[in-house]
């Protein structure tokens, strides 16, 4: 019984759409994270100089705006996520799951 | 049961090689200082209000599912307060904040790495789990395959990973509180161990969270008030405060007798040395010495954020997916704003504490040990009744984190090991209650003994260890079940083991523990980088892959069979525990 509710559910063509868009979502936002933090670690790790290098003629150097960018990077990027997935994805989660009610 | 008793076997034989443990620790060794009053009264007011709601939470903690998840009625917000509570420790406060007064830029690489693992969590693993699990990270690893051996690989994962974290917590909270109120170690680590276990057994999870929520929202207020304050100081000109601590950073070089030897030697103007000491704090430092530890080091805070059985357990106690996202987003932000906080602090204490000569003893070292970098600028900024404030709030801190730590350590006994494995599922909610409640009495006394047991050990290793292991171990593992079709029962637990064994053994054989910690001569240890992951998790990963791919039998078939229906339920949450059934 279960079981054919899951069948009804993989069958319908929205449930492809979510499953898919937000996979794919997820996956680029995985990556975008993924090089953002581990470029900059390689900068740390291949190019110190480049992070200690200060911005004009004041002691604040290139890394600061960076390392704080890699921070709210962080939080933004949750942020775009959580919009879209509790809004469109949700929204449409709701109406695969209504039609299978029915 | 004989994960546990190995595990105590493992624990006993390291503290039992009785080498000489170097000195030191995740908040160094400390001072007594004389018994600070203001202090005292604020952390009972704190214990006051937290036993009150403890009280209140007693009565509503009636079954195991009230125990484990707080009935699964908190919101999104709040749950997004108690994973930043349980994520913001006393080390990460006092340690990053000092280790930015030392070295400036270094410590905020330091932070960054313990941020980037929340955006992959949200990505990937939080509404999954939600859809899937009930109690403990094991009822979603573990949905389509064997419960037997899924099980007492997740409970295994689970308690290494809470047993490391907890002996550096109970440890920092011995070696902070004598320093903070004078107290005797051992009464530090009992005081910490009663209200604990208190918290757990009759409040369980309402309670727990309860106290994460009000440690997160003083935390946060706290360094907010100190970070506003030193920023006020300078108009909110940040390039003026660093200005300010490049130039103090300067003239404590131009009077360091190895700074001006050092410029004699190599025949450089002093100024010009000093003044590239100075500079110094403003980029990237000596913290990453080779590509391949930064890397390595890099993996384990991020991927061992989503593998941390404390953290993972927090998904379960709100009512449903949105939330679950809603938690992380909130949890994110707030840690990342801590994150930039202590960075403003640290260059307060440069500016105002190092330049204070009543915070600092006759070598020029800070009183109490260098560890107290925020607790004198809270002084400095804010007079007595402040640094009373913040320093409650630090052993509030500690008493949240290892309330949450526990409470996991004993869902994985009563739950994954008691009521899945040894009762088959059948057992009542008031016994495996009661079961809980008595894991929650073992761990805390054990938890108890090792913090006095390594008083004079170094235990800086045992979180990033713990790290590590949640990388290797408990995350692959969870990914690879809940996103791959073709992985096994077989394929999950040899994968996971491999991870867990390789990352323990890999620390072990590593420069932290073999040439710090045992005591073996310098550039002996096997394994010549800081951190295991990069190798661990590889073993975790293709572990769990080769086995899977390997498994023919018809268990494995069945289970490949099973990934489709937990795939629907996964994405859209049909048939997911709701708040009610809880």
């Amino acid at each position: 019984m279960q079981n054919d509710i899951y069948e009804r559910i993989r069958a319908n063509p929205k449930y492809q759409r979510l499953v898919q868009e937000r996979g794919r979502f997820g996956w680029i936002l995985t990556i975008l994270m993924l090089i953002v933090y581990y470029g900059y670690i390689a900068l740390i790790a291949f190019d110190k100089e480049f992070l200690a290098k200060p911005i004009g003629t004041g002691v604040t150097t290139l890394g600061i705006p960076i390392g704080v960018g890699v921070i709210l990077f962080a939080i933004i990027i949750t942020g775009i996520y959580v919009r879209r997935a509790n809004t469109e994805f949700d929204a449409l989660t709701e109406e695969i799951l209504k039609e299978v009610r029915k | 049961m004989r994960t546990a008793t190995k595990l105590c076997g493992a624990l006993t034989l390291l503290a039992a090689t009785g080498v000489a443990f170097a000195a030191g620790g995740d908040l160094g060794q400390t001072v007594k200082q004389e018994t600070n009053w203001t202090a005292i009264i604020m952390f009972l007011i704190f214990v006051g209000l937290t036993l009150w709601i403890t009280k209140w939470a007693a009565a509503r903690t009636k079954t195991a599912a009230a125990f484990y998840t707080a009935g699964g009625g908190v919101t999104g917000f709040q749950n997004g307060l108690a994973i930043a509570g349980d994520y913001m420790s006393a080390a990460s406060f006092l340690g990053i904040s000092a280790a930015i007064m030392a070295n400036g830029y270094d410590g905020l690489i330091y932070s960054i790495g313990f941020l980037v693992g929340w955006p992959i969590i949200t990505f990937l693993l939080a509404e999954r789990l939600r859809n899937l699990g009930r109690f403990t990270f094991a009822d979603v690893a573990g949905y389509r395959f064997r419960q037997g051996p899924i099980r007492t690989f997740a409970a295994a994962g689970t308690l290494v990973v809470v047993a490391f974290y907890l002996i550096a917590q109970m440890v920092g909270a011995g070696q902070l509180i004598k320093l903070l109120f004078g107290l005797d170690y051992w009464m530090a680590v009992v005081i910490v161990g009663v209200l604990m276990m208190v918290y757990v057994l009759f409040g369980g999870m309402t309670a727990t969270t309860w106290v994460q929520i009000i440690k997160a929202c003083l935390l946060l207020a706290g360094a907010s008030f100190m970070a506003f304050a030193v920023l006020f100081h300078f108009g909110f000109n940040v390039e003026a405060m660093f200005a300010k601590a490049v130039e103090i950073k300067t003239n404590l070089a131009l009077n360091d007798p190895k700074v001006v030897a050092k410029a004699a030697e190599q025949g450089k103007d002093v100024m010009e040395v000093a003044q590239n000491v100075g500079r110094s704090i403003m980029g990237p430092g000596n913290f990453i010495k080779d590509p391949i530890s930064a890397i390595s080091f890099g993996m384990a805070l991020m991927f061992g954020t989503a593998g941390l059985p404390h953290i993972l357990m927090r998904f379960f106690t709100v009512p449903d997916a949105k939330q679950a996202r809603k938690s992380v987003l909130w949890a994110t932000t707030w840690i990342g704003y801590f994150y930039i906080l202590t960075f403003i602090i640290g260059f307060g204490a440069i500016i105002f504490v190092l330049t204070d000569p009543s915070f600092l003893d006759a070598k020029g070292a800070l009183k109490g040990g260098s560890n107290m970098a925020a607790i004198h600028l809270a002084n400095a900024l804010g007079g007595n009744i402040f640094l009373g404030f913040m320093s409650a709030v630090a052993f509030a801190t500690i008493l949240a984190v290892v309330a949450g730590l526990t409470l996991s350590g004993a869902s994985a006994v009563s739950h994954d090991l008691y009521a899945t494995l040894f009762k088959e599922g059948k057992a009542d909610s008031a016994s495996e209650l009661r079961v809980s409640r008595i894991a929650t009495l073992c761990l805390g006394v054990v938890a108890v003994l090792l913090g006095i047991a390594f008083e004079k050990q170094n235990v800086a290793f045992m979180v990033s260890l713990a790290f590590a292991v949640a990388a290797s171990a408990n995350f692959p593992v969870l990914l690879l079940s809940v996103l791959w079709k073709d992985c096994t029962t077989r394929g999950a637990v040899i994968g996971g083991f491999l991870g867990l064994i390789a990352s323990v053994g890999l620390t072990v054989v590593s420069p932290a523990v073999w040439e710090d910690v045992l005591g073996n001569p310098k550039g002996s240890a096997w394994f010549p980088y800081t951190s295991p992951a990069l190798f661990s998790m590889l073993a975790g990963f293709l572990g769990t892959w080769l086995f899977s791919v390997l498994d023919q039998s018809e268990q494995a078939k069945k289970e490949r069979a099973a990934y489709a229906a937990q795939r629907v339920r996964s994405e859209t949450g049909f048939g997911a525990a709701a708040a009610s059934d809880h």
